[in-house]
């Protein structure tokens, strides 16, 4: 619980926070597009180092490591997988014989390769979310959505809120637990399931009655009847420019990365990713239009 | 003009047996300052929910009678209607935090109304500098301390700008200092803003002063409106656990009428002659440098011992230790400090020994800074300071909760903690399956075995979660943490009996405090911490009777003299000067028996009664 708190926003001083809502929001969809619009390892892997750079600059590099960590559990995986349920490629480097209804097993290094790329692009994706969630405020952003649908905007309010709460929550709960006499059964026993069902029950309960209060909150504040939400007039600074044009550079050089064919990449049936000049400039350019928005720090403090 | 009227209200939540409210009739005029009083469950959040609506609208049950908040009536007028009229602020902040933001926080109400940018971000940087929370704007709200989020959540309830402010125990989680900064800023607003304040709350002492209006509430109906001051005379003949420690005090020495505070305490004390008419203080608080206490226990009295029963600890004026640090250095006073610390209070195997213990956390701050502590068995300390002070964090080092980053812990035993919501425990739907019967049997819930945790009150749900954490072979040490959150005088009294029998058993027993009341009533040390560590620690006599705001009524009123702290303690220290008094004014006989009669507490109010009748200043009314 104490990690979904560490991937929560918190206002620091930083140009991505200092930038309104709708234009990192535009960015990091900016940088969605052109994670899932490239597959060459080299541009992805530039987009994830010039990610966690983006991080580090931003002051939220130790939860982006965590984020990191978190992508690479799910990454081994995805690549075991794919080697194994893959029966494309050429380069075979194990034989697991005859599979019955499944075919022969051989593995393939296009197999392993392609399912590194796919693990990557993931992991490009997740840091992307978390580079999000940490440095965009969700108030601001659920602000905009309620100008478009006022009940969705309302319930990713309370979820959002709801978040830190129920972390809280269960953290007490569990402590009490621990400090009863000999604790609560643990272990794989009947005694211990039942006991982590009780728990459950007890976190659930404590988060009803945790509703309900936020509920009546909120029906004090007029929420219910709450108009369209009045759209904010509000002078773009230097980091709104910065970051809207760094947008639009990301998709620009994806674009011509992917269309222009210079980022081309195919692991079937034999690994083809040239690594051109073309590519290492477009790499470079990528990473740069992702970082250069950071480099002004003037007027980051709020 | 009236802007909150009840007439003959009667409400009953949903799958209740008996009414919450019983034929309640009052009118509220603008600007008026309303406490309400009244013992746990007997209506008082009830009263408030009914005032914004949310009875029945939102909990639905059944509802007789007609409300109307500035002129609309709430059974037509849902909850949303009527939050633009009043605003609201309960016990728990976080639940009134919806937002992520500060900023987005007072601006909810705003929007949420259909106002502009501009009002909006007037509105908020208004309510933002009025209530000091300007540089907390851009803060996230799970960043925040407890006394922030309620002040932020006060602000939210303001945005709007309601006429009337209803506010349901809103310094119950908040330490003194905090709790009186809110209830002056509640003053501020309701003289200078003439915002219709609705105030409910069981540290009367606290808010009495402030209020124009008390209203009481017993089993659900109306049993007083009147002055605080017709309140407390009242309290006193209908409902002796409302009365204010001051109150208490002028009524054991047989004073009317009661003082509505400190100051008009004092006044009427100055006035006979029973306190000195020089400035109580004029110096900044003490520093209690006092660490040893000695084994003594004499200085616990109890909320709820009758008159007369309540052993007198006086301390010597300054203390020993206090005048030997006095001519020690700084830095010598400091290391004896620790030093004696380290001893604690007496000879033999401590029940639980601190050193230089830290909590440093990684990327924030260190809460915890070198914490020396020592309990032998049989101790009972009082653990005191603000809010993030340290205090929840020591108690969960001791218990093994968390582990120092630096220093050692020593325990003779198991340490039982008590955590502060004692809901926390509670796992099953039976209360007997939650502790065996024999802990059940004592703790005087055996008939209730049967009903689930959830459906207790809080008396009993606070002895369920301490039954359940002292279970099995007794612990060496009984750490509670804030135990008396949301409890009035009365619950407070029956634990603070517990505590005291614990202690007399062998138990070592700390508990961490806001509540300077219960501290002296459970506890014979007190140690403040601050920053991490402890700042003062002595005989709870010494430290609770010379702060400014760690300190008890009685102490406020008496202003340290002879270490009273509580009414029973300062009545026999007025008796003892009444007689002095009586004594230098009156013929020889009657003086040795007044000064006699000073000794115990029972002869207080006669003394203090024959020494008014004898000659003291007109107005000293005899009970």
């Amino acid at each position: 619980m104490n990690r979904a708190l560490s991937l929560l926003y918190r206002p620091l001083p930083s140009p991505l926070h200092a930038t309104r809502a709708g234009v990192a929001a535009l960015w990091g969809l900016a940088l969605m597009v052109a994670a899932l619009l490239l597959y060459h390892p080299l541009a992805l892997t530039a987009l994830a180092l010039a990610l966690l750079g983006a991080g580090w600059a931003a002051g939220v590099g130790r939860a982006l490591g965590s984020s990191l960590r978190m992508a690479a559990i799910w990454a081994i995986p995805i690549v075991a997988i794919n080697v194994l349920v893959s029966r494309e490629g050429l380069t075979v480097f194990a034989r697991l014989g005859d599979l019955g209804p499944f075919g022969q097993g051989d593995l393939t290094v296009e197999a392993l390769v392609y399912g590194a790329v796919i693990a990557l692009k993931i992991t490009v994706l997740v840091l992307i979310t978390a580079l999000c969630s940490l440095c965009i405020d969700p108030d601001a952003l659920l602000r905009i959505c309620r100008r478009l649908s006022f009940r969705a905007a309302l319930t990713a309010s309370l979820a959002v809120r709801m978040i830190p709460l129920l972390a809280a929550d269960t953290q007490r709960i569990a402590d009490a637990q621990r400090t009863r006499h000999g604790g609560l059964p643990e272990g794989r026993t009947a005694a211990g399931a039942r006991a982590r069902v009780a728990l459950i029950g007890a976190v659930l309960a404590g988060s009803l009655d945790r509703a309900m209060d936020v509920a009546a909150t909120l029906e004090l504040r007029g929420f219910a009847t709450a108009p369209r939400a009045p759209r904010l007039q509000r002078p773009w600074s230097r980091h709104d420019l910065a970051f809207a044009a760094s947008a639009a550079a990301i998709v620009a050089f994806a674009l011509l990365a992917r269309l222009g064919g210079a980022a081309a990449f195919s692991a079937y049936p034999l690994v083809h990713a040239p690594l051109t000049p073309v590519l290492l400039v477009l790499c470079a350019a990528l990473a740069f239009a992702i970082l250069l928005p950071f480099a002004d720090r003037r007027g980051v403090e709020r | 003009m009236t802007v909150l009227s009840f007439h003959d209200v009667t409400y009953t939540y949903p799958g209740a047996e008996r009414p919450s409210l019983q034929h309640v009739s009052f009118e509220l005029a603008a600007g008026e300052f309303c406490l309400l009083a009244g013992l746990s469950g007997h209506g008082k959040s009830t009263l408030l929910r009914a005032a914004c609506g949310l009875a029945p609208h939102f909990h639905g049950g059944r509802f007789a009678g007609r409300v109307q908040l500035a002129g609309l009536d709430t059974r037509e007028h849902g909850p949303a209607r009527l939050g633009t009229l009043a605003g609201a602020l309960f016990q728990d902040p976080e639940s009134q935090l919806v937002m992520s933001s500060v900023r987005a926080e007072l601006a909810l109400a705003l929007e949420s109304r259909g106002h502009g940018d501009a009002v909006v971000a007037r509105g908020v940087e208004e309510v933002a500098l009025a209530l000091g929370v300007d540089h907390l704007l851009e803060r996230s709200v799970h960043t925040l301390s407890g006394g922030e989020q309620q002040r932020v959540a006060l602000g939210a309830a303001l945005a709007g700008r309601p006429p009337v402010l209803l506010l349901d125990e809103p310094t119950s989680q908040l330490d003194p200092v905090a709790g009186d900064e809110l209830i002056g800023l509640l003053r501020r607003l309701n003289q200078e803003w003439d915002v219709t304040i609705v105030l409910a709350e069981h540290r009367l002492e606290r808010c009495l002063p402030a209020a124009d209006r008390v209203l009481a509430l017993g089993d659900g109906r109306l049993a007083h409106d009147g002055t605080p001051s017709q309140f407390l005379e009242w309290a006193a003949q209908a409902a002796p656990p409302l009365l204010t420690p001051g109150a208490q005090l002028f009524s054991l020495v047989g004073l009317a009428p009661p003082p509505v505070g400190v100051k008009q305490a004092r006044a009427a004390l100055r006035a006979r002659c029973l306190l000195s008419s020089e400035p109580v203080s004029s110096a900044p608080p003490p520093v209690v440098r006092h660490v040893n206490m000695g084994n003594r226990r004499q200085g616990a009295p109890s909320l709820d011992a009758p008159p007369g029963s309540a052993e007198l600890s006086a301390p010597p004026a300054g203390g020993v230790l206090a005048r030997d640090l006095a001519a020690a250095s700084p830095r010598s006073a400091a290391s004896r400090m620790r030093r004696w610390a380290f001893r604690g209070s007496g000879a033999g195997a401590p029940a639980l020994q601190m050193r230089g213990v830290w909590h440093e956390l990684r990327d924030g701050p260190a809460i915890l800074r070198g914490a020396e502590l020592r309990l032998r068995p049989g101790e009972s300390v009082a653990l005191m300071g603000r809010n993030g002070a340290g205090k929840s964090t020591l108690l969960r080092h001791a218990a093994g909760l968390l582990a120092p980053t630096r220093g050692r812990i020593e325990r003779a035993g198991r340490v039982a903690l008590l955590l502060q919501t004692p809901g926390d425990y509670f796992v099953h739907e039976r209360a007997c399956r939650e502790v065996s019967p024999a802990a059940l049997a004592r703790a005087g819930l055996a008939e209730l075995a049967d009903r689930n945790p959830r459906d207790l009150s809080g008396g009993e749900r606070q002895r369920l979660a301490l039954a359940i954490v002292t279970d099995g072979d007794e612990p060496a040490v009984l750490a509670l943490d804030e135990p008396t959150r949301g409890m009035d005088r009365h619950a407070k009294a029956v634990l603070a009996r517990e505590l005291r029998e614990r202690a007399a058993r062998g138990q070592a027993v700390i508990v961490a405090t806001h509540d300077p009341e219960f501290a002296c009533a459970c506890a014979e040390r007190a140690v403040l911490l601050a920053d991490g560590r402890a700042i003062a620690d002595g005989p709870i006599a010494e430290l609770l009777a010379g702060g400014w705001y760690f300190a008890t009524a009685t102490a406020r009123i008496l202003g340290g003299a002879e270490g009273a702290l509580t009414p029973e303690q300062g009545a026999a220290v007025l008796a003892r000067r009444a007689a002095d008094r009586g004594q230098a004014e009156r013929p020889p006989e009657d003086g040795g028996r007044a000064a006699e009669d000073g000794e115990g507490m029972a002869s207080a109010a006669a003394a203090m009664a024959s020494a008014a009748a004898a000659g003291l200043p007109a107005g000293g009314t005899r009970r």
